[in-house]
C-alpha cells in the first residue's frame, strides 16, 4: 500500500503545477505515471477501484454544465480513502458515477478489475446486485426501506443473490454481531431504531453481500459524538478486514482518524490527493489550504482569520 | 426574524449606523454584565418536570460564552429563556435572567419588544426559515431599521446596503434584490445576520447557526462574528453541538448534559483540565478521530 500512496503523492505534483493540462489523459506522462501507479507496486494487488479521466456532465444543451472534470484516483483493497468536497463539488456525483447511476461523458471505470464503462443498465444491475460495491447515505433512511424489519432489510441482498433463508437469517445475525448491535433489533423496523443503530443497521446491510469496495456518503454527520466513534471503529475493522473505503464528507476532519489517503474535489476537480497526515500537516493547494484551516480544531487552528481571508480572496469563494 | 419584527419607534441611543465598514480599532470593550444567568431552571408545565436544571453565566461586552451540548440538552431552551421566547408552557420556575441590570421577569412584553433587536438579538440553525420566502431580502432587512429605528424608506435602504456589506455579502446591490432562494446557505446566515444586528444590539446569541454549512462556510460566519465582536463590542453567546466551534470562539464554556451543566470554566482549563467523562469524550473524539491528531497541541494557557 505504501507504493500506492508515494505514487498518489506523484501524481499531487502533476496537480500541483500551474498551468497543467486539464486532461490527464491528454498529457502523456501524467497519464503514464497514473496508470503505472497499481502496476509499479511490488504488490500483484490491482485496484479495486480505478478510475481515470473521468468526466461528467449535468443538464442539457444550454444548461449542460461540467460537474466532474478529469477525476483520476484508485483505490486498494484494505485502504480508505478520504474523498473531501463542500456542496456542489461533485463528490457525490463521483459516487454516483462509480455505481453506475450518472451518465458519464468520459474516462473510465474499473471495479475489481472489470472495466464497467461500457455497460449498459442491465449490466449495472447485474453488477450491483452481486454487491461486491455497496453504498452507504448519510441518512440511514434513505439506505433502509422503512416497511422492512431489520432481519429482511439484511437477508433481501442475500437471498436476491441466491442464497437460502436460513443460511441468510444466520448472516443477518452475524452482521448485526459486526456493527455491534443486540439481536434482539432483528425483528424493529427502521422508524422504532434510534439514528445511530439506523446508521449501523445501513452498514450492515451494505456489509452482506461482502463487497469489495464500500461507498459511504457522510455516513456520521447526522450523528452525536458517541454514535459517529461507534461507526468509525466499524470503518476501521473493515479496513483490516481488506474492504476498500471511499468516505465522502464535506470535512475533513471527520475523515481524519480513518483514512490512509484523501483527495479533495474542488467545483469538480480534483486538486489535491495524498497520505492523510501530509495533506491537513502541508496542503498544497490554497483550497486545501483553506480547508484544514477551516476545520474546528480544539488546538491552535491551521489557519488564522487573516490566512483564511486571504485564501479566500484568492480563490475568489 | 420573530424576535426582530415587533413593532416599536425607539431609536437606540448611539445606534453604530457606521459599525460595518470602519475599521477603527475599538475601544477594548468591558464594563458590566450584559446578560447574567442565574441558577436558571426551566420547567416544562405539560410534562411536569424540570428540562433545564441550573445554568448560571456572566456576559459582559466583547466577550463570548459557548454552550456545547447534544440536541436534548437544554442548551436551545436556555437561549430562549434569555430572549423571552419560550415556547408555550415553558416557565423559568427558578433562578434569573437579567439583561442590562433588568431582571426579565419583571419585563412588559411591551419592555421586551423594545428590548429585543436593539439589545439582544439572535440568529438560529436555519436561516430559511426566518424570511419570508417571497419578499427580497433587502427589503426584510430595511423593515427591521425602518420598525426599530424609525427610519424613512431611502434612509432604511441605505443602511440595509450598509449592514449587508458588513456582513461581507460580496454584492449588497446585486443581493438586495434577490428572493431568500435565489442565496445559498451561507449567504442567507449572512442576511440574517445583518437583519440581527440592524438595530445595534449588544448580545448576539447564535444558536447552532453554522451547522447546516459547509466547513469553510462556516469559518467564514464563524470569523465574521469574531470580527463584529472585535469591532462592536459585542458579546456573544455561542451554542453548538461541536465543543471544537465553541472553542475556536469562546472565552468561557458551559457543557450541558440532560439539562444541567457538567463542566464550565475558561475554555483553556476546560480543554486542558476537563474534569467530567462526558467532556472527555468529547475531547477524545477531536483528539483521536479529527484534525486535531495532526496538528500540534495549543501552547499551555
Amino acid at each position: 500500500m505504501s507504493t500506492i500512496r508515494q505514487d498518489s503523492a506523484a501524481t499531487d505534483g502533476i496537480r500541483q503545477e500551474p498551468g497543467a493540462p486539464d486532461g490527464l489523459h491528454q498529457d502523456p506522462t501524467a497519464a503514464d505515471r497514473v496508470r503505472q501507479a497499481p502496476a509499479a507496486a511490488d504488490t500483484p494487488r490491482r485496484p479495486v477501484l480505478a478510475v481515470s479521466g473521468l468526466e461528467v456532465h449535468h443538464g442539457l444543451r444550454r444548461r449542460r454544465r461540467r460537474v466532474l472534470a478529469d477525476v483520476t484516483l484508485d483505490i486498494a483493497a484494505g485502504e480508505t480513502l478520504g474523498l473531501i468536497g463542500e456542496t456542489g463539488s461533485g463528490k457525490s456525483t463521483f459516487a454516483r458515477a462509480v455505481l453506475g447511476l450518472v451518465h458519464v461523458s468520459a474516462g473510465s471505470i474499473s471495479v475489481d478489475g472489470e472495466d464497467v464503462t461500457g455497460y449498459n443498465a442491465r449490466q449495472w444491475r447485474a453488477l450491483r446486485r452481486r454487491g461486491v460495491v455497496q453504498y452507504v447515505f448519510q441518512d440511514p433512511l434513505r439506505s433502509l426501506d422503512p416497511d422492512l424489519t431489520v432481519e429482511d432489510s439484511l437477508t433481501e441482498p442475500l437471498l436476491l443473490a441466491g442464497t437460502d433463508r436460513r443460511t441468510a437469517a444466520g448472516r443477518a445475525r452475524d452482521l448485526l454481531t459486526r456493527v455491534r448491535l443486540p439481536h434482539e433489533l432483528l425483528t424493529r423496523l427502521p422508524g422504532e431504531l434510534s439514528g445511530g443503530q439506523r446508521q449501523r443497521v445501513a452498514v450492515a446491510r451494505a456489509l452482506a453481500t461482502e463487497p469489495r469496495l464500500l461507498l459511504l456518503d457522510e455516513p456520521v454527520s447526522a450523528l452525536d459524538s458517541a454514535n459517529r466513534v461507534h461507526i468509525l471503529e466499524i470503518l476501521k475493522e473493515l479496513r483490516a478486514a481488506g474492504v476498500a473505503l471511499v468516505f465522502i464528507s464535506h470535512d475533513l476532519g471527520s475523515v481524519a482518524g480513518v483514512a490512509d489517503r484523501v483527495a479533495v474535489l474542488h467545483r469538480g476537480e480534483l486538486v489535491e490527493t495524498g497520505p492523510v497526515a501530509d495533506v491537513i500537516r502541508a496542503p498544497r493547494h490554497p483550497y486545501t489550504r483553506l480547508l484544514v484551516g477551516s476545520a474546528p480544531t480544539l488546538h491552535t487552528p491551521a489557519a488564522s482569520r487573516s490566512e483564511r481571508a486571504a485564501l479566500r480572496a484568492q480563490l475568489a469563494l | 426574524m420573530t424576535i426582530l419584527s415587533p413593532k416599536t419607534a425607539v431609536p437606540p441611543a448611539a445606534a453604530p449606523a457606521d459599525l460595518p465598514r470602519a475599521a477603527d480599532p475599538a475601544p477594548a470593550p468591558t464594563g458590566p454584565p450584559l446578560l447574567v444567568l442565574d441558577d436558571v431552571h426551566i420547567r416544562d408545565r405539560a410534562g411536569g418536570r424540570d428540562i433545564v436544571r441550573g445554568v448560571g453565566f456572566e456576559l459582559t461586552p466583547g466577550k463570548t460564552v459557548g454552550i456545547v451540548g447534544e440536541s436534548g440538552s437544554g442548551k436551545t431552551l436556555t437561549c430562549r429563556a434569555a430572549l423571552g421566547i419560550l415556547p408555550p408552557h415553558f416557565e423559568v420556575d427558578r433562578g434569573s435572567i437579567a439583561i442590562d441590570g433588568t431582571d426579565i421577569a419583571t419585563l412588559t412584553p411591551r419592555q421586551w419588544t423594545d428590548l429585543r433587536g436593539a439589545t439582544i438579538s439572535a440568529v438560529f440553525q436555519d436561516p430559511a426559515s426566518y424570511l419570508n420566502p417571497s419578499i427580497k431580502v433587502g427589503a426584510q432587512i430595511a423593515e427591521v431599521v425602518r420598525v426599530k429605528q424609525g427610519l424613512g424608506r431611502r434612509a432604511a435602504r441605505h443602511r440595509a446596503l450598509d449592514l449587508m456589506a458588513a456582513v461581507q455579502l460580496r454584492d449588497p446591490e446585486l443581493v438586495h434584490g434577490q428572493y431568500p432562494f435565489e442565496l445559498s446557505g451561507g449567504m442567507l446566515q449572512r442576511v440574517l445576520i445583518a437583519a440581527a444586528i440592524a438595530a445595534g444590539p449588544r448580545i448576539l446569541i447564535a444558536d447552532e447557526a453554522t451547522t447546516a454549512l459547509d466547513v469553510t462556510v462556516q469559518a467564514e460566519i464563524l470569523d465574521l462574528l469574531a470580527d463584529l465582536r472585535e469591532r462592536t463590542g459585542l458579546a456573544l453567546v455561542v451554542v453548538s453541538h461541536d465543543l471544537a466551534v465553541v472553542a475556536q470562539l469562546c472565552d468561557e464554556v458551559l457543557v450541558m448534559r440532560d439539562g444541567k451543566v457538567v463542566e464550565q470554566g475558561p475554555t483553556e482549563t476546560v480543554l486542558h483540565t476537563p474534569r467530567h467523562a462526558y467532556t472527555r469524550l468529547l475531547i477524545d473524539e477531536h483528539e483521536s478521530y479529527g484534525l486535531d491528531r495532526f496538528l500540534a497541541p495549543r501552547e499551555a494557557a
